[in-house]
């Protein structure tokens, strides 16, 4: 099929190449950005896309967070003996292992979170609506309660990441790198994803479930394998920020319920979610304008988000690229590929054919 | 934790002390969720604020307590504050996710639930309060059993605020009328109810029986701007159970989950209650699903 030539996406990849050498300061900033924009986009596949809508996506995150740190750590050293020092066992990683275990981490990281959803799913998928949506919740605080008590990964006072055996600048150049190609092929991938029948199987799911699995549509299979690709993409992210931040504990930073598992929802809703480019749109203006107002609102700023949720839900649910849609459909609608329908007399000919 | 269950085999007046326990505190929970079944049945909205509401009825008592008013005569106080959040939370948001796809109203009450627990933080800040009620305990057994007399007078406190609630859906017009819009919202219309005002009573009556379920949570328990999740869970997991509409099954679901608790914050530790909270959530959601399967089977 052809790919249409876009240039917002040309856009989004220019300034990701661009700004680690315009914007040299905010570079963290900017790698947060690209882990928000890979946050959204994998969140939209189940809740917009798929009408889904889970609240406990961040497990996997966190899961792969530990993943990835259990076993860069048990490459070289004993995991309860390390944990066991409460981040005080200064375990001296040589650069090869460091990478090693940052690579292994990552695939590892991607693979178990993949394993782990398409398991989950088949407990969860059962459930419809709210009752998703709460299972999800408590899926995120019940194993973010394990990890508290599992004494063997560190339990409450977490695990401090292997040292980056370089310069801190060329650290947050490279998880900048890491972070920008991760969330650009998360996006890459689901565009390519909505564009097949994949896509339009799981629209279906979100339109009437029930219709969709009597018109033959595999259901289950095909919302367990939406929720394995966003959990995926989001282990890998775990990985990447746990070795970012140095230091993992459960509560705060490996499963952020508060924060990041709610800024998921929040941005998807602000950009407009079940569109492509909504999640990403909604990401990048939430992330800006958190950043450049969160630390003047003085602690206001959760109640600030809270009230930006209910005020997208009630008064514009479509979000801005949804809006953008409704009022200018011929720029911004969605349009057919031709080349994806079947056409009659093609049909007939592969009919023929078929008959020899 | 195996020592545990010996312990409870060995000294099994301890299982007096765990029941009781349990059932007090169950029957809290039991008030709550009646009240979530209710706005659940009635218009259809998953309030997922139901445990902030919770916690909201118990920062007003802790509040008034620290003003000098006992904590018990807070909650006719308590009552009338949480009715009318929940009718001006009614006005101005949820009667406009009404009617709407399932997930607005999930969202919707989600946000809400994130702007309390924010706005008692900041208000009251993040430490554990505990609403002193200045009630002794009772010694049974030999001390072997000890209960608090204010877990007594809470259960019974609840009882009457339950009893009361099912006297006023039954005989009163307004409980009538509420009954007659969850049967048929479109026929009650027809019938010349107002059934708007039917949704705006019955979401603030909500609000206000969870706030004095918070008033009991205060008094017999301890209560933290961020305690209202487990609260909304354990509500899901009792109405879950027993389905809307079903007050026995609410009653008896809502002491099962109390004493379930006890036994586990005992068996396995204090410090996984959440844990259990959820965990029984799965169960429940994990029984549903085999219920729906069989179902399934039925129709081919």
């Amino acid at each position: 099929m052809r790919k249409k030539f876009s240039l917002p996406l040309v856009g989004l990849i220019l300034f990701g190449f661009i700004s680690p050498f315009v914007f040299t300061n905010y570079i963290s900033q900017i790698t947060l950005l690209w882990l928000m924009v890979l946050f959204a986009v994998t969140w939209d596949i189940l809740g917009g896309q798929m009408g889904y809508n889970s609240l406990g996506n961040i497990t996997f995150f966190g899961i792969g967070m530990y993943v990835s740190a259990v076993f860069q750590i048990s490459l070289f050293a004993d995991v309860g003996q390390y944990t066991a020092a409460f981040g005080g066992d200064n375990t001296p990683f040589t650069d090869a292992q460091y990478f090693q275990g940052l690579i292994g981490g990552m695939a590892l990281a991607a693979i178990s979170c993949a394993i782990i959803a398409a398991l989950l799913g088949r407990m969860f998928f059962g459930l419809r609506g709210a009752y998703f949506a709460i299972g999800t919740l408590g899926l995120a605080l019940a194993v973010s309660e394990i990890i508290a008590t599992w004494d063997w990964v560190g339990g409450g006072s977490g695990i401090s990441m292997p040292v980056f055996p370089y310069e801190a600048d060329q650290k947050s150049q490279m998880f900048y790198w890491l972070t920008f190609v991760l969330a650009i092929s998360a996006f890459l991938f689901v565009r390519w994803l909505y564009s097949t029948r994949f896509g339009l199987a799981i629209n279906s799911i979100r339109d009437d479930e029930d219709k969709a699995e009597a018109m033959g549509v595999h259901t289950f299979r095909h919302k367990a394998a939406a929720w394995t690709i966003a959990a995926f993409f989001l282990g890998i992210s775990g990985a990447l920020f746990g070795n970012m931040s140095g230091f993992i504990e459960p509560l705060e930073v490996a499963f952020p319920t508060i924060t990041f598992g709610i800024f998921m929802v929040a941005m998807c809703l602000l950009g407009g979610k079940g569109t492509l480019w909504g999640p990403v749109v909604g990401a990048i203006l939430f992330h800006v304008i958190k950043e450049t107002t969160w630390t003047y609102l003085l602690g206001w700023q959760w109640i600030a988000l809270g009230v930006i949720i209910v005020v997208n839900v009630v008064f514009f649910q479509q979000g801005i690229v949804g809006w953008m849609q409704e009022k200018w459909p011929e720029k911004f609608g969605i349009d057919v590929d031709d080349s994806m329908s079947i056409e009659p007399a093609k049909a007939a000919t592969s009919a023929v054919k078929d008959n020899g | 934790m195996i020592s545990n269950i010996l312990l409870l085999v060995d000294q099994y007046l301890l299982n007096i002390q765990l029941l009781l326990d349990g059932i007090f505190v169950g029957s809290i929970f039991a008030l709550a969720a009646y009240g979530l079944a209710l706005v659940w049945g009635v218009m259809n909205v998953k309030n997922l604020a139901q445990g902030e509401f919770v916690i909201m009825g118990g920062y007003i008592a802790w509040f008034l307590s620290t003003k000098g008013l006992h904590p018990i005569l807070s909650l006719p106080i308590s009552f009338a504050i949480m009715f009318g959040f929940g009718w001006i939370l009614y006005r101005t948001i949820i009667s406009r996710v009404i009617g709407k796809d399932m997930f607005i109203s999930l969202l919707a009450t989600f946000g809400i639930a994130f702007v309390i627990q924010q706005a008692l933080n900041i208000a009251f800040g993040p430490e554990v309060q505990v609403a002193e009620s200045g009630f002794g305990t009772t010694s049974l057994f030999d001390g072997f059993v000890t209960i608090s007399s204010i877990k007594v007078v809470a259960f019974v406190l609840c009882l009457i605020l339950a009893g009361s609630v099912v006297v006023f859906m039954k005989k009163s017009r307004m409980g009538q009328a509420i009954r007659a819009t969850a049967q048929d919202a479109r026929a009650a219309k027809v019938m010349g109810i107002d059934t708007e005002r039917v949704y705006a009573f019955t979401f603030a009556l909500n609000a206000a029986i969870a706030g004095a379920a918070g008033v009991m949570i205060s008094m017999i328990w301890n209560i933290q701007p961020f305690y209202g999740v487990p609260h909304s869970i354990r509500s899901f997991v009792i109405v879950t159970a027993a389905g809307f509409g079903n007050l026995p099954g609410v009653i008896m679901a809502g002491l099962g989950l109390g004493v379930v608790e006890s036994y586990g914050g005992f068996v396995i530790g204090a410090e996984v209650q959440q844990a259990i909270v959820v965990g029984m959530l799965l169960l429940i959601l994990v029984w549903r699903q085999i219920l729906m399967r069989r179902h399934r089977q039925a129709l081919k």
